[in-house]
């Protein structure tokens, strides 16, 4: 069986930069990582390549199996980047019905439905995303990207600027999902609220992996003490 | 069938969000407009030589006012990043493409069908004689200048100079489509029936749109993904 999430000698280039340096880990199916590292690591830039938004220069990233650009594995990976990618012009229910007939669900009206329900945004299921409150926005974002049942999550910072409502939301959503098999990875600064739920972590430091391994109870005790131990605190 | 789906799928979304906004459409609809009523008083709309630059007159205006809806294509999904939110749907770059020309081919040819007529009460000319030939060569070069304009707002979405280099990059490459245009339209306008010489013009445009549309097509995927 291939493992969920894969990079083999993966790197990338901005100009003559290197922002990845030859990346290779695997993320075996129903395990969640964690990357963790300071601003400008390259960890965007990795969940980037592993969402399809951009091509590794070297080495390769397999979702399942497949490119990460190819259409199987799009329909298994759920993705939460820095932006919400939900339309302002239109109400929260056109957004997630028109999400749900491009990942091609069967009845696309309940889908959406259901997901508004979920996310307590049903009472304003005809209002125009313009009109919202951030948090709404936020919760609304985190429909979009669970809406399909992903068995793969590709998560960029998903607690940064969430309101208590969102990330209680998001880490029920995340529980469950690990739960139900899926795989995570998630990208993060917010250290006590993604060890809590991750089974694995990586440190990245200037574009590679400093420290790959399971989660401990030491991190857990000490968020910070990962990055103590390679001279980074 | 799954791909015309989602040809539909983003046609639909990005007519939806434009009706909601307008942006584009009263930004496009007003510049044809305004330029229109400038020609009027810069060129004697009674004199013959007028008469013969109608089909040069008109194009200036479509093309100059279709990039302004052609700018926002991918702009529009720059809020909220929701072009990732494309990107990563499992549709292809070539359906996602294709819906987002044929809603700017229906935008720009409603601000062409709705300028036409105006055209025609400002240069007192009766427009509708051929009205069928018309429209055809108004589709075939509307598609063409859709195609490049939308695939070079593709290219151009991330540069803060976007509004300068798409009519930069789109002009240039428009001129066979805009050149035949031109001279099948004047000869339409006057009432002359597409035969003989204006067949060849029309025969250009079709080649053109075919050879664009491939290109655009296939190249689609490595403009949005690299």
């Amino acid at each position: 069986m291939p493992a969920a999430v894969e990079c083999a000698g993966v790197w990338k280039f901005y100009g003559d930069f290197p922002a990845l340096r030859d990346i290779s880990f695997e993320v075996p199916e129903g395990r969640c990582l964690a990357l963790i590292g300071r601003n400008g690591a390259g960890k965007t830039t990795l969940l980037r390549i592993l969402g399809g938004f951009s091509r590794p220069g070297r080495g390769e990233a397999r979702i399942l199996g497949s490119s990460p650009r190819e259409t199987q594995a799009r329909r298994r990976i759920g993705y939460l980047g820095h932006g919400i990618s939900i339309y302002d012009e239109l109400s929260a229910l056109e957004n997630l019905r028109l999400f749900a007939e491009m990942y091609g669900l069967r009845d696309a009206n309940a889908a959406a439905t259901g997901w508004l329900e979920r996310t307590g945004l049903s009472h304003v299921k005809d209002g125009l995303v313009r009109e919202f409150s951030r948090g709404m926005r936020q919760r609304l974002a985190v429909a979009r990207a669970f809406l399909h049942g992903p068995t793969v999550l590709l998560l960029d910072e998903p607690f940064t600027a969430l309101d208590d409502r969102a990330i209680a939301l998001l880490q029920s959503l995340l529980a469950d999902a690990l739960r139900e098999g899926s795989t995570i990875v998630m990208s993060t600064h917010q250290l006590r609220e993604a060890l809590e739920l991750a089974t694995d972590v990586a440190l990245i430091q200037r574009g590679s992996v400093a420290h790959r391994g399971p989660r401990t109870a030491e991190m857990l005790a000490d968020p910070g003490w990962l990055y103590r131990q390679y001279a980074e605190g | 069938m799954e791909f015309a789906r989602h040809v539909a799928i983003i046609l639909r979304k990005d007519l939806r969000s434009e009706l909601r906004s307008k942006e584009a459409i009263n930004a496009s609809l007003s510049f044809a407009l305004v330029i229109l009523l400038l020609f009027n008083f810069a060129f004697d709309p009674s004199a013959d030589e007028t008469r013969e630059m109608t089909g040069g007159l008109l194009w200036i205006v479509f093309a100059f006012a279709g990039t302004l809806i052609l700018n926002r294509s991918f702009v529009r999904e720059l809020p909220n990043d929701c072009l990732d939110g494309l990107i990563a749907a499992p549709i292809s770059s070539a359906a996602l493409f294709l819906g987002k020309a044929g809603a700017n081919f229906v935008l720009v040819m409603a601000v062409e069908l709705i300028s036409l007529p105006i055209f025609g009460i400002f240069y007192n000319v009766r427009w509708a004689q051929q009205a069928w030939s018309l429209l055809l060569v108004l589709a075939l070069t509307t598609w063409g200048l859709t195609v490049i304009g939308t695939i070079f707002s593709a290219l151009t979405v991330n540069l803060r100079i976007r509004e300068l280099m798409l009519p930069i990059l789109v002009y240039p490459i428009m001129i066979p489509a805009l050149l035949g245009a031109m001279e099948v339209t004047g000869p339409l306008i006057a009432g002359k029936a597409l035969d003989g010489d204006l067949l060849t013009w029309v025969r250009l445009l079709v080649a053109f749109d075919i050879i664009f549309t491939a290109l655009s097509v296939s190249l689609i995927d490595t403009v949005l993904v690299g």
